[in-house]
């Protein structure tokens, strides 16, 4: 079974959860920018959580797909549609004919992920099908998604055979026949500002009380140089008390690092693997999919947090994901 | 040394602030030590300067766990001295077009393009580490006779195979990128080699020797590379 690409939209690309354990060679793990909604996009789909999805960013793609394919739709809500009728995301969805998989405006957030059951049937690199585009490496010819690209499926597995024998006994004339059940998500409808929660970073005594302050109580926005390697944040100037002798280490998915010129950046998904900068704070990992569903020109508002707290958040989530798999596996 | 909680994920072990050989030793002997013995839920490792990052996966390991766990490597480290390193050796199309700014290299530090060549080909350089981008090295021990700052406006892109200069730093390219270093030559060599393993020609503690090859040479080495 595959999928042929009608037209690519804006940014569309295979990302799976990023090559990992080669950041010491340089390697950048790329992968999803909000891996929460690509592994749930999986594990609703009977995936394995890690398996490769396409990344869709602000306007989506059209994509032609062959019946008796089942995919799931999470994250942004990009108005995804087949001949009009609206395709609820959330849920697995399964093609009682060829159809054209269509989206719209982008309603809420910046990032959907569209998983199929099975996945891609394509090469890994470095363990990942991942694309990491300023390379030219993994996911589909090592770029973003262009007209008439073709991709193959994979057999479904067990799981997914499960789902898609549950949703294929329904009768339906339908084109498509989706599930009964879902989960509740999607409810990040754009906020004037949204409160994103850090820690401190290694350098953040080294700031000006002034900068910590307008830091943790003034708006930042996201400026329209951002990218998968980084948010840039226009708004305050954060200083330093005084130069600060920095020797490159590791930054990390969310670290907030600034350069000279006082404008903070968030080091993302395709981050170079180590930075000279100095860095102020740290966004806790739950927080990342929020911030990645922000546009250009959204505000943010940081809050401080301890790192016990955002260790307790990062358990509870890995335990809800945990629920959800075990929820699907008995529906 | 230091073993600092970054975030819920990772925790940073520093050898010290400064960039030395001695540091750079004990950076080592940590990552071979974990490399041969990982621990469990230990994900990878970041080696830097004088510091090495160690992800790992929370579900599996507490942060309570790992502290003395580190700690306990880090006082039966042992970095060794006289340990053999790889000599790689890179050829490097000096000038013309692969090096834009050879001539200002050479003006700024009032010599001629040739001596930029001899010294820079003739240094022994340390891999410190490698990160920035896939398999970009950071290389140590350049003379100072050839040092020049950074461009005031970086260039928006820096072909692949670029060899540049950028205060008391040499490196080489390893993919287009945009950067602000002085570019001297490029060599044909492929530095990042996404289908190998290790996908990086060069790895951290080799030594690095620069060689000059005519535009000729450079052409048929990258014809035999394909």
């Amino acid at each position: 079974m595959s999928i042929t690409v009608l037209s690519p939209g804006l940014l569309t690309s295979i990302q799976d959860l990023g090559r990992v354990g080669f950041q010491k060679y340089g390697v950048i793990v790329s992968g999803a920018m909000d891996t929460y909604s690509l592994r749930l996009a999986n594990s609703l789909v009977g995936n394995r959580e890690g398996e490769a999805a396409l990344e869709i960013t602000l306007v989506g793609p059209a994509l032609m797909l062959n019946k008796g394919i089942a995919f799931v739709i999470t994250g942004a809500d990009i108005s995804p549609t087949i001949e009009g009728e609206a395709v609820p995301m959330w849920r697995p969805v399964y093609l009682n004919k060829d159809s054209i998989l269509k989206f719209g405006v982008c309603k809420s957030g910046c990032r959907a992920y569209l998983a199929f059951a099975g996945g891609f049937k394509i090469a890994s690199i470095m363990g990942s099908k991942s694309t990491y585009m300023r390379a030219g490496i993994g996911g589909y010819k090592g770029r973003a998604l262009k007209k008439n690209d073709i991709l193959e499926l994979e057999k479904p597995k067990k799981k997914s055979i499960d789902i898609i024998n549950k949703l294929s006994k329904q009768l339906s004339q339908n084109k498509f026949i989706t599930s009964n059940w879902y989960i509740r998500e999607g409810e990040n409808q754009s906020r004037e500002v949204t409160t994103i929660r850090v820690i401190r970073e290694r350098q953040f005594e080294n700031f000006t009380e002034e900068s910590i302050n307008n830091f943790f109580h003034s708006f930042f926005n996201i400026s329209i140089k951002s990218d998968r390697m980084g948010y840039r944040l226009s708004g305050s100037k954060l200083n330093l008390k005084e130069p600060v002798e920095m020797i490159s280490e590791a930054v990390y998915f969310g670290t907030i690092q600034v350069p000279p010129d006082g404008n903070s950046i968030i080091l993302l998904a395709d981050r170079q693997t180590t930075g000279g900068y100095p860095k102020i704070a740290q966004i806790v990992s739950v927080d990342i999919q929020k911030i990645v569903q922000l546009k250009p020109n959204e505000k943010i508002m940081f809050k401080e947090i301890s790192l016990e707290e955002a260790e307790k958040l990062y358990y509870e989530r890995e335990k809800y994901i945990n629920d959800i798999k075990i929820g699907v596996d008995f529906k | 040394m230091n073993i600092i909680q970054i975030n819920e994920s990772s925790v940073l072990v520093e050898f010290g602030k400064v960039i030395n050989e001695d540091i750079h030793r004990k950076v080592e002997a940590f990552c071979e030590y974990v490399d041969k013995h990982p621990f469990k839920g230990m994900i990878e490792y970041i080696p830097a300067f004088s510091s090495v990052a160690v992800i790992y996966n929370p579900i599996k390991i507490e942060y309570e766990k790992i502290y003395p766990l580190l700690n306990e490597i880090l006082c039966n480290l042992n970095p060794s001295l006289g340990k053999q390193k790889r000599v790689i050796e890179i050829p490097v199309c000096y000038g013309g077009e692969f090096g834009p700014d050879i001539q200002y290299v050479a003006d700024y530090n009032k010599i001629s393009v040739e001596e930029v060549i001899k010294i820079h080909s003739s240094g022994e350089y340390l891999v410190y580490m490698i990160g920035f981008a896939p398999g970009f090295p950071y290389l140590g021990g350049m003379s100072d006779k050839i040092a020049t700052p950074r461009r005031e406006s970086p260039r928006t892109v820096i072909p692949k195979g670029s060899v540049g200069i950028a205060g008391m730093q040499t490196g080489v390219y390893p993919i287009s990128t945009p950067g602000g270093w002085q570019i001297i030559g490029s060599t044909p060599q492929q530095l990042f080699r996404p289908e190998e393993y290790p996908p990086s020609l060069l790895k951290s503690g080799d030594i690095v020797k620069f060689y000059p090859i005519s535009c000729d040479e450079y052409e048929k080495y990258k014809g035999d590379e394909k």
